[in-house]
């Protein structure tokens, strides 16, 4: 009641009679799934340029001089799993599970830190035989595309340290919540362009 | 009451939709999903990487759409099982952002392809030229 006099004694305030009401985070999970989709949008044009430069090859190595497929099934294999731990640590979560979440989001972080190695494996082999970025335009495409994938998976996987310090320090809370669950699209969604990735520069890329 | 009951389909489904909503719920999926998605999303890696690895398939163009098929449904199977998207989740701003974002990727891929494949047909190389 007191808020309605506010209102009647002071005319320049101008609000709602009935605020609507916006619990706090309400809107962060569209607002998050946005930002996902502006990133979806930076990958397309990643891949429209390798699909552009992808055949530049300046008389260097191609794809199927350079490419080991059952180096890149290891790392979708890894990338794969953990997105399915991730899920099982939400699941902990939504049951309210603490430790066993923890758990499943140790074996996450690991299996990202799994997936890098083998990425920055591969890249330095690369980059040692000769094959670095500024070989030919196939190879500059591709390591902006990949390479921006990676240090997504890096981001997140830093991201999902950061969140089990806080989650072991404040516990399940709201908040820690929210962020997980922003964390678990983030994460799922560099798997859906890991998809990508994997068919377009590295299945499609050694058929030719 | 008598309102409620005029537009009783609205009313029936909304309370239940916005209580999901306060707690970001709805959002998680259940252990069946999970492991659905995921033997679905192997076997769907599985046989493009066979497919390309052991090429069974003689002809190189039938493996390249056989392999980008199951990418598109793979991506699929992610969005439902892994990302649960859904057209009615947040109202359905989540999906039509998703539409969006899918016609400027399509425009935005298909035209950068169209563009520079045309520019390379029909630019000739300077060292062709130079042989003219």
């Amino acid at each position: 009641m007191s808020t309605t006099a506010d209102v009647a004694t002071d005319d320049t305030v101008f609000h709602y009679e009935e605020e609507p009401h916006h619990p706090e985070g309400g809107s962060t999970m569209l607002g998050f799934w946005i930002y996902l989709m502006s990133d979806c949008l930076i990958f397309a044009i990643l891949f429209a340029t390798f699909g552009v430069l992808g055949g530049n090859y300046a008389a260097g190595p191609g794809p199927a001089d350079l490419f080991e497929l059952e180096l890149i099934a290891i790392n979708t294999s890894l990338l794969l799993v953990s997105s399915i731990t991730f899920g099982f640590a939400m699941l902990a979560m939504v049951g309210g599970r603490q430790a066993t979440m923890q758990i499943w989001l140790a074996v996450t972080g690991l299996l990202g830190l799994g997936f890098l190695g083998v990425e920055l494996y591969e890249f330095h082999h690369l980059i040692h035989i000769g094959a670095g970025p500024q070989r030919s335009g196939f190879l500059s495409a591709f390591f902006v595309l990949v390479g921006t994938h990676g240090l997504h998976v890096f981001f997140g996987t830093i991201w999902l340290v950061t969140l089990m310090v806080q989650v072991q320090k404040r516990g399940l809370v709201e908040a820690n919540q929210r962020r997980l669950m922003c964390l678990s699209m983030f994460w799922h969604f560099l798997d859906v362009i890991w998809i990508g990735v994997f068919t377009f520069v590295y299945l499609l890329g050694v058929l030719q | 009451m008598s309102p409620a009951h005029l537009d009783g389909l609205d009313e029936t489904e909304a309370p239940d939709h916005d209580g999901h909503h306060d707690h970001g719920s709805g959002a998680h999926g259940s252990l069946r999903g999970y492991l659905t998605g995921f033997v679905l999303a192997a076997i769907l890696t599985a046989i493009p990487f066979w497919l390309v690895m052991d090429r069974p398939l003689d002809s190189a163009q039938a493996t390249a759409f056989i392999v980008v098929g199951f990418a598109v449904v793979q991506i699929v199977v992610h969005m439902i099982f892994f990302l649960h998207m859904d057209p009615r989740s947040e109202g359905g701003w989540t999906f039509m952002a998703l539409i969006f974002t899918f016609i400027i990727l399509v425009i935005a891929v298909s035209g950068t392809l169209w563009v520079m494949y045309h520019m390379n047909t029909n630019m000739m190389p300077t060292h062709e030229m130079d042989a003219l």
